[in-house]
């Protein structure tokens, strides 16, 4: 049965890796729903965060597949109730709503979303929460006309106590030394 | 060691000799001019072979590496040059072919803007490749180059590929080279664990009917003697795959062939009998398999690999065991019980007269007139003591000759198996020669395939390579043909080919040559092939017809394999 996976990867921080990951993707027709890149709390070391829907079988092969590329130093996977995950939300909405009534006002506070700006035209919200959440926001605001709005793709932290790319890295490092 | 100023071209033929390289396969061109230029001043420390086409430098490389065990070495130019190689890169990729491709690029200013010849070779190269890289600068060639070697030839080797752009080329730098031993996001293999090592030696003390089924991993690893001593300890009857061909002597009594689609009848029967697979460098390729949910189904498996992804990726295994072939090898050898298997090995031994009655006596010994590939093969296997190289090219000609050619040596057996390359085999035979100068290369390529790479026969004369090559020649496209025959009724659509006169072609290149169609002259003409000094092309006119049995046909089990029409 196909369901949600995070799966986390640390790489180096090479030019052409982020193709080297979603290829292994494509070839699979898996389609990525959702896909961040940064750099993590190591110093050049970047995380990627892609989510898919897959079965756990073909989930675990992919990974391997991941791992497998010489630049990438660990994948993770796992799935949504193993993770705290969000993403962000922005919506540009018309300012003459705003002044004609305080409707704009309780969907914010409601929603726990915030205005970021203000102009003489629009008002620039903003919501982190799960898709579901941003996009209740979105059909709520849609009443008075969205004029334009943005999800990012998802970050996710495990719920685990460790941090478990550390824990690695050491086990790498004492792993090469013991080679010499 | 005091550093010294060079130009990058010089780095990257510097750092070549510092891995060892004495041969390279190219060709040149606009972006990789520098390089070249450098490489004149090395003529006598290094041999280039300048091929007729990009492919076949790069299927040169290929025959090289899998002869010698070193890694191939290819040059290419940009664009054209470079999309020229991506054959044989995939080829290796799939074959665990260690290669360093070199391939010229634009100018780093240019990148990106349609420049003359430039294609984007790393980014089309990504899915085909153990790793790539671009240098755009020339201080990064030696630390690159020696990340390049210890990436291709360590753990599952593969393909590398290095584009370096014409100012990296022209660029100076002060030349200091390390080898690499280690990259932090690579560990090319762990250690076995004993653990599984005692888990796997349970399961095979304890079993009555294991089988051990071998592949490239064997001759990868160098576990050639490991995996005889393996065999005769325990005496489990041994199948290969079609890339672990030679890594055992074909007359090893415990040797039960061939896997696979096109393989013998025993091992692929009673790999549903088996109680107990043993997999060893192998990756259970759905040629090898069949239907995968009616294989092995009787067994618990074991499956020793160096590539972690390998491990269930089509079969689960039992028993995973990650690590070199040769290490997993000798410790289950200090762990498993001396035992024999008389009854099951006869089993064997059953199937094998079945599939002689059946299939190996009308394939070797035909009576009826009209050649037979098989009598060729083995004519030729004999003729050369079982101690020839045999190269392949794809098709029917390759199973019969992966099925009767006998070996003695390891290395001995040079062919494209995952990607199926047609054209593979003229090339790589010239590269083979080149790995291995004293020994003889058989070439058997179809009519087909040798059309496609036809033109590296100047390669081979230009470099009066004695590589002797037998054209088997049914004037169809005769695998295509066998499965239109089998499963479409019979339309043989476009499988035909009006070929030219070969031996003309081949005398226009300077290579001597002959045809033989009739039986009585066969023997004759392959001694007279072996026995020419220099490059020789025999062409032998086969049955037109001829099918390649047993075969499993596509989403068949094992079990119901066909042994005749």
């Amino acid at each position: 049965m196909k369901k949600e996976f995070i799966i986390s990867i640390y790489t180096e921080n090479h030019i052409g890796l982020l193709t080297r990951v979603t290829v292994i993707f494509t070839r699979r027709k898996i389609n990525i729903d959702s896909l961040t890149v940064s750099e993590s709390a190591i110093p050049g070391v970047f995380k990627f965060t892609i989510v898919i829907k897959e079965t756990q079988a073909q989930t675990m092969k992919v990974v391997g597949q991941i791992e497998k590329q010489i630049d990438v130093l660990k994948a993770f996977f796992h799935t949504n109730e193993e993770m705290i995950f969000q993403e962000i939300a922005l919506y540009k909405v018309p300012i003459d709503p705003i002044y004609e009534s305080d409707t704009i006002e309780r969907i914010v506070r409601k929603a726990g979303a915030r205005i970021l700006e203000i102009t003489k035209e629009f008002v620039i919200i903003e919501k982190t929460g799960h898709k579901e959440d941003t996009q209740a926001l979105f059909e709520e605001l849609n009443q008075f006309k969205v004029m334009q709005f943005i999800r990012s793709g998802r970050v996710a932290l495990t719920r685990d106590p460790i941090e478990r790319l550390s824990e690695f890295l050491k086990e790498r490092d004492s792993f090469l030394d013991s080679l010499d | 060691m005091t550093a010294k100023k060079v130009t990058g071209s010089q780095a990257l033929i510097l750092s070549l000799l510092e891995e060892g390289v004495d041969t390279i396969f190219g060709y040149p061109g606009g972006a990789i001019m520098p390089v070249y230029d450098a490489l004149y001043d090395f003529k006598k420390e290094v041999n280039h072979i300048l091929t007729r086409h990009e492919q076949g430098a790069v299927h040169g490389a290929q025959g090289y590496a899998r002869v010698s065990g070193k890694p191939g070495i290819c040059f290419a130019t940009s664009g054209p040059g470079a999309t020229n190689i991506m054959t044989g890169i995939a080829d290796a990729m799939i074959d665990s072919t260690p290669l360093v491709c070199i391939t010229g690029q634009v100018a780093s200013p240019l990148l990106g803007t349609d420049a003359f010849q430039e294609s984007d070779i790393v980014g089309m190269s990504i899915p085909v490749t153990k790793w790539n890289y671009q240098i755009t600068c020339a201080e990064e060639i030696p630390e690159v180059l020696a990340q390049a070697f210890y990436i291709a030839t360590s753990g599952r080797p593969g393909p590398v590929l290095i584009d370096l752009t014409k100012d990296a080329q022209f660029g100076e730098l002060d030349f200091e080279y390390e080898k690499c031993t280690k990259i932090r996001s690579y560990v090319p293999e762990t250690h076995v664990d004993p653990q599984q090592i005692k888990a796997a030696a349970e399961l095979i003390d304890t079993a009555k009917k294991p089988l051990i089924l071998f592949g490239h991993g064997i001759i990868i690893g160098h576990a050639e003697e490991e995996l005889k001593t393996f065999i005769d300890k325990t005496g489990i009857p041994a199948a290969w795959t079609l890339l672990g061909l030679s890594a055992l002597p074909t007359e090893h009594e415990l040797n039960v062939g061939m896997l696979g689609m096109h393989g013998n009848y025993g091992p692929n029967v009673l790999t549903n009998e088996a109680d107990l697979i043993i997999a060893v460098g192998m990756r259970f390729d759905d040629r090898v398999t069949g239907k995968v949910s009616e294989y092995a189904t009787n067994a618990k498996v074991i499956h020793i690999e160096i590539d972690p992804a390998e491990i269930n990726k089509i079969i689960k295994a039992d028993v995973p065991i990650i690590g070199d072939s040769k290490k997993a090898l000798k410790m289950l050898i200090a762990n498993v019980a001396e035992n024999k298997h008389d009854d099951w090995v006869a089993e064997f031994k059953k199937c094998d007269a079945t599939e002689n009655e059946k299939v190996w006596q009308k394939d070797l010994y035909p009576t009826k007139p009209g050649l037979t590939m098989g009598e060729v093969i083995r004519i030729t296997s004999e003729k050369t003591n079982h101690e020839a190289i045999l190269v392949t090219d794809v098709g029917q000609h390759q199973m019969i000759a992966q099925r009767y050619f006998k070996f003695k040596n390891s290395r001995s057996n040079v062919t494209s198996g995952g990607l199926g390359t047609m054209g593979f085999g003229l090339p790589a035979s010239m590269g083979a020669q080149f790995g291995a100068p004293d020994k003889t290369v058989v070439a058997v390529i179809g009519d087909g395939g040798f059309q496609m790479t036809i033109q590296e026969l100047g390669t081979i004369a230009q470099n009066n390579l004695p590589v002797k090559i037998i054209v088997l020649n049914n004037n169809f496209l005769g695998m295509v043909r066998q499965w239109q025959e089998m499963f479409f009724e019979k339309r043989y659509s476009f499988t035909e080919l009006q070929n030219p006169n070969f031996i003309m072609i081949g005398k226009g290149f300077g290579i001597d040559g002959h045809t033989v169609s009739e039986r009585e002259n066969l023997e004759d003409s392959i001694q007279k092939m072996i026995d020419h000094d220099g490059p020789y092309l025999l062409e032998v006119t086969i049955e037109q017809e001829d099918n390649v049995f047993p075969m499993v046909p596509t989403g068949a089990s094992v079990s119901d394999i066909i042994l005749e029409a």
